[in-house]
């Protein structure tokens, strides 16, 4: 609806994933602003900043050092002023259970890590698009869910 | 202790917006959903006090053309989908273009520009986040959803269910009742 920039929070520890996504954002029409960190930890204390713009959506890998991305997932959900970001999952394992339990804790989005670049590009396209539609179109949020 | 609340987004909204322009002392009349008669010209100051007053609620005037297209197209889809009856069956471009006064090509084409998605997703998005709502909210079995969202049969409400979420309606169904369990044992 206007022109402002979609910003977007990564953390991966893996540097080869983190320009994978990278450069899947910037070659998406759409205008995004990346914010990149290397763990859970990190994650956690750059949310924690004062004055800091908050992300419309998270992107966190699963499996990472020092803190995984299910203990950032259950930490973001209860701070008062985070909770209602996006947060999108996603792992390169996926068991049907894996993927409920994370919805449960209150992930919006479930991906698995595609092998291909075009197939990455066509997901983040599609997490990004109906996310804003939450955003600008009064959608429920306690509804979106969305596997991919 | 916690307790569910259902509200009626359309009267909040009406509700809040006579209110704020009750305030400000101006006569007006609501069209509807999302347009305001005034009753006479007013001072871009005066609009600036009215969004002052409606920004803490989310509200906030649309000023350029293309964005007042825009919502006026969402507002229709989402009248459209929300009718408490079945949806009616008649063609949606057919009636978007009456209903707005514009060639359906050009009404597509700015909603595809300015919006990241085509109506015709739109409209996909809003009727599977309908289903969602009435799958939570309602006791209605799935082939009555799909009846009264119009599709033509249960699988194809499912199909377009899982393409449009990746997820089955009763999957949707059991994470959002395992997610309010999840909610009340934390309490």
């Amino acid at each position: 609806m206007n022109n402002e920039p979609i910003h977007v929070l990564l953390a991966d520890d893996d540097e080869n994933d983190r320009n994978f996504f990278v450069t899947a954002f910037s070659e998406l029409k759409i205008k995004t602003v990346i914010h990149v960190v290397k763990d859970g930890i990190e994650l956690m204390e750059h949310l924690a900043q004062d004055g800091i713009k908050l992300p419309h959506v998270i992107f966190l890998d699963l499996n990472m050092p020092r803190k995984t991305g299910m203990e950032c997932l259950n930490e973001i959900k209860k701070i008062q002023h985070l909770k209602d970001i996006s947060i999108a999952i996603y792992s390169t394992s996926a068991s049907e259970q894996d993927i409920e339990d994370t919805f449960v804790k209150g992930a919006n989005v479930y991906i698995k890590k595609p092998s291909s670049f075009a197939t990455l590009k066509k997901i983040l396209k599609e997490v990004i698009t109906l996310n804003w539609q939450y955003h600008t179109s009064g959608l429920n949020r306690d509804n979106f869910l969305l596997s991919l | 202790m916690r307790i569910y609340i259902k509200f009626e987004i359309n009267k909040t909204c009406k509700k809040i917006l006579e209110d704020q322009l009750q305030k400000l002392g101006l006569e007006y009349s609501l069209i509807s959903f999302g347009e305001v008669d005034l009753k006479s010209n007013i001072t871009s100051k005066q609009i600036q006090e009215i969004n002052t007053g409606l920004q803490n609620y989310g509200i906030e005037i649309i000023e350029s053309p293309k964005n007042i297209l825009i919502q006026k197209i969402k507002d229709t889809v989402i009248e459209m989908v929300y009718m408490d009856e079945k949806l009616p069956t008649f063609k949606t471009s057919t009636y978007l273009a009456e209903k707005l006064n514009h060639r359906y090509g050009y009404i597509s084409k700015m909603f595809s520009e300015i919006t990241f998605t085509s109506i015709e997703n739109y409209i996909i998005l809003q009727k599977i986040e309908r289903a969602k709502e009435l799958i939570t909210i309602t006791e209605l079995t799935f082939t009555e959803i799909a009846w009264q969202l119009n599709f033509s049969s249960m699988a194809h409400f499912s199909n377009q269910f899982k393409s449009t979420t990746g997820l089955t309606p009763s999957a949707f169904q059991r994470i959002m009742q395992r997610k309010k369990e999840n909610i009340l044992e934390e309490k």
